[in-house]
């Protein structure tokens, strides 16, 4: 679920005046709270026809693409920062679709839903089912999710690949942690960039 | 909405891109709704191959007259002239009111004929802006076209930047491919090499190449359907006539599968090609087809600029709206991208839709629901936010 806090946490990673790609944008809003908030520029990238037209009532730009397809419309280090808002646990090549944030991006910011909050620990070691709550809120059998991690897999995921982490935020629902994020944190935010930044 | 078809006459010679100059001519037009007093509320509709000014909107006394648009522009449609000032405008070279091969030559006095010289995109959008000029239009809200008409509406933006807010690109390409080229060159040939085509003066002998422009148009047709309609529409069918035996002494090799074994039509998509060449070959200017596929094949904006359709784009200051339609070949969304692309890389503003519509090329002129809703989502916000500060 995607809160205000969410929008607030994010925007405090967007210098004024960014060049900002919203990677499934849904309805436009954290784009246009970032127009209105971090004067930004940019665009959404969505796959949905209904969202489209969401977007454009919302008043940003937005472009129908499917984000696991390359988006070789988009050139190498064209935008300032790309967003990936709780989106990354539905993708299927979610290793290229972050090779590609930080192809087209100096820098990427990716949130996305703790697996290894305690409650979905429970779910499955006492209660033996996957994990169902308001941060999961799917059955195994509907989730979009197919690539959920843990904040400890997504950090090993970012080590191996080089990648360098320029910050973290972690939140159980809207309260900010600074203890036992990996156990106690219910939503992940990351800002990244490639190791060695691109000349 | 009762439409008028109303007619502006320009003496200032127009200059075309092959060198030739129309000392005089008209273009005929149609507006459609009220121009505000601020003159910021203006829409420029473009045709493509075989469309006119007549956009939307029925004549007088003529119930069946709707305009090519009629689904898109009027009264509470998605360009909806309770608030727009909508104007439809017939190309240069056209067979439909606006100066063209049937006009009179003032030069010779008799009709231009094969005599009218070739015109392209640019000087279509070159009249289109004197026309503007006359309505006293300084900025349009927007310019809107499918297929060429979204030729024109790209032309625009670039050639003439400060004229318009929003280009609303549809079914177009930044170019033709050679498939295109291609198609249309075997439609000319059509034309062409018709015994009545009289190297195009067949007006002096009384006749028209008929049987070239049934042809053409049949050709023409196959690129605006995807496979799958074509086949959800017709499929392997008989026409009626064939299945049914009209003279039961006939022989039995008929019966079997309702096959004729004769090179009459008789499936369904023969009877159907035929019927829509033969009533297009009725209304249409062979010398019209003929300039009209050669500026399809002449529109290249990023030709001019080493191939970087970027640079082409690089002047405009509109926002725009590209849409494309999944099941398109003849101009495929991949074309679409291609100016979403140029766009992104010049840091313009631009929303791209990719519309799943099973109908092909001739999608942009049909009834779709999400297509119109988006078309309708971005006149009622991003035109008509841009009217404040135009």
């Amino acid at each position: 679920m995607i809160t205000r806090a969410d929008f607030e946490a994010i925007a405090a990673w967007i210098p004024m005046g960014s060049r900002v790609l919203d990677l499934g944008c849904g309805d436009g809003s954290l784009l246009a709270y970032l127009k209105a908030t971090r004067n930004v520029d940019g665009y959404g990238i969505e796959n949905d026809g209904a969202s489209i037209v969401r977007c454009i009532q919302t008043g940003v730009n937005v472009i129908q693409m499917n984000i696991e397809s390359g988006m070789k419309e988009i050139a190498d280090q064209s935008f300032d920062i790309v967003i990936l808002s709780q989106t990354l646990q539905a993708m299927k090549r979610t290793e290229s679709v972050v090779a590609d944030m930080l192809r087209v991006g100096r820098e990427a910011i990716v949130t996305f839903p703790n697996f290894g909050y305690w409650r979905h620990r429970v779910q499955i070691a006492l209660g033996g089912h996957m994990p169902v709550s308001n941060d999961l809120p799917y059955q195994w059998f509907d989730t979009p999710n197919v690539h959920l991690c843990t904040i400890a897999d997504f950090e090993a995921f970012c080590r191996d690949r080089k990648y360098r982490l320029l910050g973290r935020m972690v939140f159980n629902h809207e309260r900010e942690l600074t203890v036992l994020p990996n156990l106690l944190g219910t939503l992940a935010l990351y800002r990244l960039m490639r190791d060695r930044a691109p000349t | 909405m009762i439409a008028s078809p109303l007619k502006m006459l320009f003496t200032e010679p127009l200059k075309l891109a092959s060198g030739a100059v129309l000392s005089e001519y008209s273009l005929a037009f149609e507006t459609y709704g009220n121009l505000n007093p601020q003159k910021t509320n203006a829409v420029l509709i473009c045709h493509a191959l075989n469309a006119s000014h007549h956009v939307a909107g029925v004549y007088e006394d003529q119930a069946k007259s709707e305009g090519w648009w009629d689904n898109m522009v009027g009264p509470g449609k998605p360009v909806d002239t309770d608030h727009f000032f909508v104007i439809g405008v017939n190309n240069l070279g056209s067979c439909f009111g606006s100066t063209g091969p049937l006009s009179t030559n003032p030069a010779t006095g008799k009709p231009y004929g094969a005599d009218f010289p070739m015109v392209t995109v640019e000087d279509w959008v070159d009249s289109h802006v004197r026309l503007l000029d006359q309505l006293g239009i300084r900025q349009l809200a927007a310019v809107m076209g499918g297929s060429l008409g979204g030729m024109q509406a790209m032309c625009l933006s670039y050639r003439y930047p400060d004229r318009v807010r929003h280009a609303i690109v549809i079914a177009a390409a930044p170019n033709l491919s050679a498939q295109n080229i291609a198609f249309n060159e075997v439609a000319r040939q059509a034309i062409m090499t018709d015994p009545d085509f009289y190297g195009g003066h067949f007006e002096t002998k009384n006749t028209v190449p008929k049987n070239g422009l049934m042809v053409a148009r049949m050709i023409g047709h196959i690129t605006y359907i995807s496979d799958d309609q074509m086949e959800t529409k017709f499929g392997r069918g008989l026409s009626e006539k064939s299945e049914k035996s009209e003279d039961s002494s006939k022989p039995q090799t008929e019966s079997v599968a309702g096959l004729k074994f004769s090179f009459e039509p008789e499936f369904q998509i023969e009877s159907y090609l035929r019927y829509q060449g033969e009533k297009f070959s009725r209304y249409y200017d062979a010398n019209t087809y003929l300039r009209v596929t050669k500026a399809l094949d002449y529109f290249d904006p990023a030709a001019e600029h080493g191939g970087d359709l970027a640079k082409a784009f690089a002047p405009a200051t509109a926002q725009f709206l590209v849409i494309s339609f999944t099941t398109d070949w003849r101009f495929s969304p991949a074309r679409s991208r291609e100016i979403v692309k140029a766009l992104l890389d010049d840091k313009k503003d631009v929303t791209y839709a990719e519309i799943d519509a099973p109908h092909g090329h001739d999608a942009f002129l049909l009834d779709n629901a999400l297509y119109h809703r988006t078309v309708r989502a971005y006149f009622e916000h991003a035109v008509i936010a841009s009217e404040a500060t135009a």
